[in-house]
């Protein structure tokens, strides 16, 4: 469980990017943080791990202050997938990519091995066990980092704009393997501004603007909140956008998905035509 | 008449064991807006290159087929020849900006080709205007938002006054707002100016209503290659996994369950609005 | 390192102008060896630091120069005390003094020039100055990524520090290899960027023409005038004492 509470932080040049932050994030909650750029978003989530230390204020991560304890233990618990895997990869093998954190943390070699051939099978990359990581696509280096930091099963996962670049097909797989870590009661983190995707996944909304916190909520009604949006420069969904322009007929204006869209549709249609 | 012709185009990597493009033919007309999709890895950066000569001159490897460019053939011509007709925006704004301060990045491909003071300052000026950074002309490229730097690579590609301007995911890393801010600007060069553009993207939902041609690849193949309303409304396209836009993906959700709105496919949520509005505002 | 637009007549003058100045300083520095003249140098440099300002940056610099300063002292000393017999004379305690005198004038109105020309400024003189143009450029693009590669740096820590390396844990040998992990990542973005940016500069006509133009010129001043003046004065007089002017030194005049 993550808790902060009455956070602020500034920046060693003087930059205030967090003020008076309060949140909670219970276990196996699904948050995306979302904000313009400059909002505090990454700041935030920095908090989690503690690479960032609060001005003012704390943070616990199940229990524990971050300023109490180092930022490789409190890496045990909360995993950091960073947005470029680029500045992550830097061993002669995709297998000795993912033992990297897997030694830094003490684990027995016989682990290790499992670990590794577990986590290259959940995002398969097993055929890659051996392969340089920097042979690899783009979208192979984001799993290889991806895996590198599930390796070591961390409770909570955070991850920075994983949809950076991602097509389609990439950004639905993403999808369902999110689906798939709440199954396991996973608390997953992600930092977006991709609007689409939050509205896809439907997850909690925390919205930021200028360092302070200004929404919190499900996706479906911060996403169809114009005031809010507007406020932290967030274009609304495509869906919600159409609804939006449909309120003289009637419909409510707090659609996001689209099936939902047509199902709302097909019924009014249904109706006219009795 | 074409600006951008190819017949028959492949081109493999040295040292690569398959092409990257095989067998692309395609044309671009003079003042069209292209748009180029599809998956990751389908050779829509690599086409890029080989627009205005980076391939093969800079990347080497092996061109096969016949590629014109602005009435020349770009395997005759060196790339800086090129640069007087096709501007490549890339898709990392900071790796494209050099120089200490913006106008004179703005100034770069200008002083490279000799260009006088006073006529470089006229289209400095000129082309800081069109992109609406001329205030930020004195600042350094490293102080400005990754919009603001693309803006600047776009008006430092626009000083050069090409035929054709190809952007390669210029908003990748740009957030939702800022992309749409880079997509109008690059329409209004399109509009205004005549520019043929060709812009390779994955968010269609934010794009599609700019381009009148679409062309979908898929592993180094031409897959669908048209009009932007009837290519994203076909079936194939939905297949190949391409990211249509929600708008259109409803129109075709409820044109498949009987309710016909029209036969124009809507790109945006404000002609899909519209349609609604006029179906059901006839009963 | 972020270059603040101090806006100050001396931040103004043109470089190559500040550049013959300081080699002005230098050649007088090296023509004597008394502690006089050398004092009158030191005292030279005082104006043009205040008049830019760069007074707090300018004693930092004096501090990082302190070490070698202290070095040179204590060689010319001990080998003057040595070869007198280990006997401490006056005019050998002067004469290393005045040689750390002459280290520290060379350092400091070099650091001055530094201190008070911006890269901009310094890439356009050397663009003016008939350098080959690809030094130039080598220079300012250097500058320009300084602060995005200081700020990438700080992000693959971050990143491998949230994978539990502990950078500081262990003895020294470990503690190197610790930064593997960090420097690996560095190199091959730096290359990737070199790449990114050689297409860039491609793409916008590199290598078109030899003859190069430049949006920005360089025409001189009135302080530049002044500037030249100046040195020139300092080039006479030191020679002009050198020749004729016989220079006491201090042990003459007090012992």
């Amino acid at each position: 469980m993550i808790v902060v509470e009455g956070v602020s932080f500034t920046y060693s040049g003087g930059v205030e990017a967090l003020r008076d932050v309060s949140l909670t994030v219970k276990d196996g909650e699904f948050v995306a943080i979302m904000g313009q750029n400059g909002a505090g978003k990454t700041t935030l989530v920095k908090h989690f791990n503690g690479l960032l230390k609060p001005s003012k204020g704390t943070v616990r991560i199940d229990g524990v202050e971050t300023t109490k304890t180092s930022i490789a233990k409190l890496s045990r618990t909360v995993g950091f997938v960073f947005q470029n895997p680029d500045h992550q990869l830097f061993s002669e093998t995709v297998e000795e990519e993912i033992a990297f954190a897997l030694k830094n943390f003490g684990f027995e070699e016989e682990v290790i091995q499992k670990q590794i051939t577990w986590a290259l099978n959940l995002l398969s990359l097993t055929q890659y066990r051996k392969t340089s990581p920097f042979m690899l696509s783009g979208g192979e280096r984001k799993r290889v980092a991806l895996a590198s930091v599930l390796a070591w099963d961390p409770q909570i996962l955070i991850m920075d704009e994983p949809t950076i670049g991602q097509d389609h097909e990439q950004k639905e797989k993403l999808r369902q393997f999110i689906i798939q870590l709440q199954a396991q009661e996973k608390t997953v983190v992600i930092v977006t501004h991709d609007v689409e995707f939050v509205a896809e996944c439907n997850p909690r909304v925390v919205l930021m603007k200028e360092g302070k916190i200004v929404a919190d909520g499900q996706g479906k009604d911060i996403l169809t909140n114009l005031e809010a949006l507007a406020q932290s420069s967030i274009v609304l969904p495509q869906i919600a956008q159409i609804f939006t322009q449909l309120t003289s007929l009637g419909f409510s204006r707090n659609v996001i998905d689209i099936y939902e869209a047509k199902g709302i549709l097909l019924q009014a249609w249904g109706r006219r035509r009795t | 008449m074409a600006v951008i012709e190819t017949r028959n185009l492949s081109y493999t990597y040295p040292g690569a064991t398959k092409p990257s493009i095989s067998d692309v033919s395609l044309k671009v007309e003079k003042g069209d807006f292209v748009l180029i999709t599809g998956p990751s890895g389908c050779g829509k950066t690599t086409l890029c290159r080989c627009f205005n000569g980076l391939i093969p001159h800079f990347y080497q490897g092996e061109l096969k087929g016949e590629i014109t460019v602005a009435e020349k053939d770009v395997t005759k011509h060196q790339t800086h020849e090129m640069a007087k007709h096709v501007g490549l925006v890339f898709q990392n704004p900071e790796n494209q900006l050099f120089a200490l301060s913006i106008e004179k990045d703005v100034a770069f491909g200008l002083e490279n080709l000799g260009f006088s003071r006073e006529e470089m300052r006229k289209r400095v000026d000129w082309a800081l205007n069109l992109t609406g950074i001329y205030d930020l002309r004195e600042r350094s490229p490293h102080e400005v938002s990754g919009g603001q730097q693309q803006r600047v690579a776009i008006a430092s590609v626009l000083a050069m006054q090409p035929e054709i301007i190809v952007l390669d995911e210029p908003t990748s890393f740009l957030d939702p707002l800022s992309a749409e801010k880079i997509f109008q600007v690059i329409h209004e060069l399109n509009q205004t100016l005549g520019i043929t553009v060709v812009l390779v993207e994955h968010r269609l939902d934010l794009t599609a209503r700019y381009a009148n041609h679409i062309i979908i690849m898929d592993e180094g193949k031409v897959c669908s290659d048209g009009g932007t309303r009837e290519i994203l409304c076909a079936e194939e396209t939905r297949i190949i996994g391409v990211g249509i836009p929600k708008a259109t993906l409803l129109y075709k959700l409820l044109g498949n369950e009987g309710m016909n709105l029209g036969d124009v496919t809507p790109l945006s949520s404000e002609e899909m609005a519209k349609l609604l509005l006029e179906a059901f505002g006839r009963r | 390192m972020k270059f603040r637009k101090v806006y100050s007549p001396i931040h103004n003058l043109d470089p190559r102008i500040k550049f013959i100045y300081v080699c002005a300083v230098f050649v007088a520095a090296i023509l004597f060896g008394s502690i006089l003249p050398l004092t009158a140098l030191f005292l030279m440099q005082f104006p043009f630091v205040f008049l830019a300002r760069v007074q707090r940056q300018w004693l930092r610099s004096l501090r990082g120069a302190l070490f070698l300063a202290v070095f040179i002292f204590f060689t010319n000393f001990i080998f003057s005390f040595i070869n007198a017999g280990y006997v401490i004379i006056a005019s050998n305690v002067e004469f290393a003094a005045a040689m750390t005198l002459r280290f520290v004038v060379l350092v400091e109105s070099f650091s001055v020039f530094f201190l008070t020309t911006s890269p901009d400024l310094l890439g356009l003189a050397l663009e003016e100055s008939h350098v080959p143009y690809e030094f130039s450029f080598a220079f300012t693009t250097a500058v320009r990524f300084v602060p995005v590669l200081a700020e990438e740096a700080q992000t693959i820590m971050d990143a491998q520090k949230a994978r539990g390396l502990e950078l500081e844990k262990g003895n020294f040998m470990k503690r190197i290899r610790n930064y593997i992990p960090v420097l690996i990542p560095l190199i091959v973005s730096a290359i990737r960027r070199s790449l990114e940016l050689a297409e860039a500069m491609e793409s916008r006509a590199w290598g078109a023409t030899k003859k190069r133009t430049n949006l920005y010129g360089l025409t001189l001043h009135k302080g530049d005038f002044v500037l030249l003046g100046i040195t020139m004065a300092i080039l006479v007089v030191a020679f002009y004492v050198l020749l004729f002017v016989p220079v006491p030194t201090l042990t003459k005049l007090f012992l």
